[in-house]
């Protein structure tokens, strides 16, 4: 099938090609800092996690959010969910592999990652990460693949993928899980030590991952004549919304107990995040801006004239899903680190070779995301006859 | 075979090709490398033969007894004792690693990190 | 007959694995081949069980006073080749000082920071009982001896820098670059580290085994470090501990540190 990603329009082409370049920079940018070391980014003695680290954290998210479309149609035999399924579990590949590729990229000695698996570390979080994300990839990629394959030879898929697509589903909560693990477990973080981590990331996968698919489909049937079914887009927009209106609950619990309580070290991170602190205030404006934005976004979906008009509805995942990336990537890691254990402020930027590096990786998952929907469309259009006429599809 | 008279070739091509520098040093004995080995001292903690072979292992066992079992010392199979140093014991006699770590690694290019941390004699020369 | 496309793509496959899987049994092979021979610690070498060391403020400050000069982080810092790097955002310290509000930020309240206003409050690894940036490491890199060191081994991070996350005392550095050129005066007894490593005081763990005890503390002519074994109910250490007022940082998060601070 991967034969169908070799032709196309010349639009498709020169996407490809913008992405292939980008993709250029950000490995010069990256051969760069593997001769120099982690020191031409902007992270330092007291943030040493960035923008990297954020970004793998946010798609980890994104990754997972994709069972929300993967789960109703198996598990609950959803129909209205069958066009945009494989996108969901296409959108987890790219993801998945994504968050590996950012993890990569933040380490010091790159070339020693397997020592990883050479010593096997079982009271290690980190350790359980590479195992639940490598095989999420692994589990998304045989059940898209599979699934498709099936349907571009008009046969049902294999008897024997049913467990695996079960596997696949109970699986990515797993990821999220598993990564929140990895912050709210470290005595001295006080932005991170929370019980309500794990569910927030969850509230917040389930909102960004199918935003980011539901703009997709809905781009796709404007260049590529794909039709995702209204009823699936109402659907998708429900489960958008509701995900979002608990994510952003679920901080304003974070809030209760960090003001009520009234202890400082829990109030410091989120002070220094949204107001600033002892002068301070590098990320406010980005802080507020997600603000705004998860409130624009809860507005236009929770109204049902703007939920199911297409344009808002787009805007609206468009913000939630710009919202969740700057709350849950970089407020998140900033946050953690912001006091320092000496309860100073290191502030933290990030420096132009690392986001281009992180722009680099970003263009690696949008270009197999291109070219697995690529074929995912061709495969579909192949099996159905599609005629547009003045704006409006005309289906066999 | 299909096009086996286009395939067969082009294996040979491919096999000479990656076996070039075999046949360009093929029987030439000054390519063998001559590391320079201690005036003063005559046997090195085991067999010359031993050393030839596994002293990477041996380094490896090293690093792994004193760093993470807190084994400082090497018995050797002659019995005399041995701190387990790279620097403090085997660069003592070995007092130039370009003249000797260096001229077999070279020759069989295998770029092992040790000198990234560990310093080697004539460099701590310099540094000073 | 011929060969068919597809079985000849299986056959190399197999053949492929084969190969990898015979190379992969080699190597385990001749892994045995290293002469099996003894290890033991020399017979000088310090032993403890848990190794603490014990800090006394007052008479540090006074050192301070008379000019000792910091000798404590030169000496450590000397010793180690640890880089002395300009920009305090990248900095490398094994050893440092600070101020008591930084170093007790939950304590420090107005009386508190007056008291302590001029004393010097010397930071280092806390070797802790408990130590999280332990539990978190995922391939070993750092972990705990049976004597109580929290060690580095340089040879296996990753540079992932999980455990600096981790640490809530501050205490590890991470290698931005090539430490090298930082390092003005070279010690050619002991390493440096290389780019991508995290590394850390190690209580001297190389000099235990010589028999001698941590730089800083042969090095404070104060006498304001002390160093000795907690688990030992004679050391000097536990004798100090058991009459005098000492604190530790951040007790209350469970790592235990082994690092005292005297403050009577």
């Amino acid at each position: 099938m991967l034969e169908k990603a070799l032709k196309g329009s010349k639009k498709y082409w020169l996407w490809v090609l913008f992405l292939l370049s980008i993709i250029f920079i950000g490995f010069l940018c990256y051969l760069y800092q593997f001769k120099v070391g982690l020191g031409i980014t902007g992270m330092s003695r007291d943030v040493s996690w960035g923008f990297y680290i954020a970004n793998f954290t946010f798609l980890v998210g994104v990754a997972a959010g994709a069972v929300m479309i993967v789960l109703p149609y198996y598990w609950h035999n959803y129909k209205e969910y069958g066009k945009i399924t494989v996108l969901g579990e296409f959108l987890a590949v790219a993801a998945v592999t994504m968050c590996i590729l950012f993890v990569f990229v933040d380490l010091g000695q790159p070339m020693r990652v397997f020592n990883v698996v050479r010593f096997p570390t079982p009271n290690s979080i980190m350790f359980y990460d590479v195992i639940v994300l490598s095989g999420y990839l692994l589990l998304n990629l045989i059940c898209g693949w599979t699934v498709l394959h099936s349907e571009y030879k008009g046969t049902k898929y294999p008897s024997w993928l049913k467990p695996i697509i079960y596997l696949a589903i109970v699986w990515a909560p797993s990821i999220h899980i598993v990564t929140a693990f990895l912050y709210q477990g470290l005595p001295g973080r006080h932005f991170w030590l929370t019980a309500v981590m794990a569910p927030r990331f969850l509230a917040s996968a389930f909102s960004a991952g199918p935003a980011l698919v539901l703009v997709a489909a809905l781009l796709l049937k404007k260049v590529a004549n794909f039709d995702p079914g209204k009823k699936a887009i109402d659907s998708l927009a429900k489960t958008v919304a509701y995900a979002f209106i608990i994510n952003v609950l679920l901080f304003i619990f974070e809030l209760f107990t960090a003001f009520y309580s009234g202890i400082h070290s829990h109030q410091a991170p989120i002070k220094y995040l949204f107001v600033g602190l002892e002068g301070h205030a590098e990320w406010v404006p980005f802080m507020w801006v997600a603000t705004i934005l998860a409130i624009i976004g809860i507005l236009l979906l929770v109204i049902p004239y703007t939920r199911k008009n297409e344009t808002t509805l787009v805007l609206a995942c468009i913000a939630v899903f710009i919202s969740c990336w700057i709350d849950k990537g970089i407020g998140l890691i900033t946050g953690g680190y912001t006091p320092t254990p000496f309860e100073t402020i290191t502030p933290y930027k990030p420096t132009l070779p690392e986001i281009g590096i992180t722009l680099g990786v970003w263009a690696i998952g949008f270009l197999i995301m291109t070219i697995l929907y690529k074929i995912v469309l061709e495969v579909k259009s192949s099996k159905e006859l599609v005629v547009k006429y003045e704006g409006v599809l005309y289906k066999k | 075979m299909y096009n086996a008279e286009k395939v067969i070739p082009f294996i040979i091509v491919l096999i000479v090709f990656f076996t070039i520098p075999m046949w360009l040093n093929f029987g030439r004995l000054e390519a063998i490398p001559q590391p320079e080995l201690p005036k003063k001292e005559k046997k090195c903690i085991e067999s010359k033969e031993y050393m030839r072979a596994y002293h990477m292992k041996l380094l490896d066992n090293w690093r792994k007894k004193a760093i993470r079992e807190n084994q400082h010392v090497y018995v050797a199979s002659d019995g005399k004792t041995h701190t387990i140093s790279l620097q403090r014991t085997c660069m003592k006699c070995h007092t130039n690693k370009e003249k000797f770590c260096d001229k077999c690694h070279d020759f069989v290019i295998t770029h092992p990190d040790c000198w990234d941390c560990h310093i080697a004699p004539e460099v701590a020369k310099k540094w000073q | 007959m011929a060969i068919k496309r597809r079985d000849f793509l299986k056959l190399t496959g197999l053949t492929l694995l084969g190969t990898a899987a015979s190379a992969a049994v080699g190597d385990l092979l001749t892994r045995g081949e290293v002469k099996a021979q003894e290890y033991t610690s020399p017979p000088e070498a310090l032993k403890g069980k848990r190794w603490a060391m014990v800090i006394d403020v007052k008479k540090c400050k006074e050192g301070q006073k008379k000019g000792c000069g910091k000798k404590c982080i030169e000496v450590c810092h000397y010793l180690h080749n640890v880089p002395s790097i300009p920009d305090k955002k990248k900095e490398i310290k094994w050893i440092w000082e600070d101020k008591f509000e930084h170093a007790f930020p939950e304590q420090a309240d107005e009386y508190l920071k007056e008291v302590f206003k001029d004393v010097p409050f010397l930071l280092l690894c806390n070797q802790c009982d408990d130590p999280p940036c332990v539990r978190v490491c995922p391939t070993q890199a750092t972990f705990k001896r049976e004597d109580g060191i929290v060690m580095m081994d340089f040879h296996r991070c990753i540079g992932c820098r999980f455990c600096m996350a981790a640490c809530p005392f501050g205490a590890r550095s991470f290698n931005w670059f090539d430490p090298r050129p930082y390092v003005k005066k070279v010690n050619p007894e002991y390493p440096t580290r290389m780019k991508g490593v995290v590394e850390k005081c190690m209580f001297c763990y190389e000099r235990l085994a010589q028999g001698k005890i941590p730089a800083c503390v042969e090095a404070c002519p104060a006498n304001a470090l002390i160093f000795g074994d907690l688990a030992d109910e004679n050391s000097e250490v536990s004798k100090i501990l058991k009459e005098r007022i000492a604190i530790r940082r951040k007790a209350e998060l469970g790592t235990h540190p082994s690092v005292f601070y005297l403050i009577d």
